[in-house]
């Protein structure tokens, strides 16, 4: 049952589902959390590689530093939905648009 | 074996279907506590992969973290009643037929590929990976260290750059 096809299989949901919230959000909040899953599914998918073939520990050292750009995004990526809120009063990303006008 | 194999079909399901209410919860809020869920849910999936520190971290990083950091960008920017976090249906539909299309193609691709996997049929060992990760990030890895604390130095004096009062 625990196999990698399993585990990788896991991995696509989670990137599929990432993709949809990115997709289909109103909300520029609702898009990051979405790009949290797909920061995830790489997470799986590296693990699981380095369990189950013999690339030794470098899938987990890749997944420590998925964590820390993973951090260092949301930090930045939630400080500019702050000011876009402070600016426009919205964060639904189909109403800012001011460049278009 | 039976009983890690059921709790292991518990897990997965936690972790996928939690991920699916992220994208259909019609309220932010619930999104976010769908998505804390699924953070936790691939936190134990960590450790059916033999990665005790990162399930650790996991937990600690994503759902102490980003996710306080994500409620607490809920809080301050949507009205919690307002419902209107899903786009138009054109979009929706759309959206879905491509993400219905992507996930074949990786679950063919992953079906058709021969993979050299190690044989973990039975009786997985599972060890503390912490000091091999220790003894990798002082010595393989250091360059990529440290530029990763210049990319969170820069992380921090950025977001707080952006966030600063506007009159000086």
């Amino acid at each position: 049952m625990i196999t990698l096809e399993v585990f990788l299989t896991i991995g696509a949901l989670l990137f599929v589902f990432g993709i949809l919230a990115v997709v289909t959000k109103r909300n520029a909040i609702g898009v990051l959390m979405g790009v949290e899953l797909i920061l995830n599914a790489a997470n799986v998918n590296f693990i699981a590689f380095s369990f189950f073939t013999d690339t030794g520990i470098d899938g987990i050292m890749i997944a420590l530093f998925i964590f820390v750009i993973a951090v260092a995004e949301a930090a930045v990526a939630l400080a500019i939905v702050l000011n876009i809120f402070r600016n426009m009063q919205t964060i639904n990303v189909d109403e800012i648009d001011s460049l278009k006008k | 074996m039976i009983g890690k194999d059921i709790i292991f079909i518990i897990f997965a399901v936690i972790t996928v279907g939690s991920a699916a209410l992220v994208v259909f919860s019609k309220k932010i809020i619930y999104a976010a506590f769908s998505l804390m869920l699924s953070l936790f849910g691939v936190a134990a999936l960590f450790v059916f992969l033999n990665a005790d520190f990162l399930a650790a971290v996991q937990v600690i990083v994503y759902v102490g973290g980003i996710l306080v950091l994500i409620l607490f960008g809920v809080l301050l920017t949507v009205k919690i009643s307002s419902d209107n976090v899903i786009s138009h249906l054109s979009q929706r539909i759309w959206g879905s037929i491509a993400a219905v299309g992507m996930f074949v193609l990786i679950f063919i691709a992953i079906t058709r590929t021969n993979w050299t996997i190690l044989d973990k049929s039975e009786d997985v060992v599972y060890y503390p990976q912490s000091e091999a990760i220790g003894i990798q990030l002082l010595t393989n890895y250091i360059l990529p260290f440290e530029v990763a604390s210049i990319l969170l130095l820069a992380a921090l004096i950025g977001a707080m750059f952006l966030v600063r009062p506007e009159n000086k």
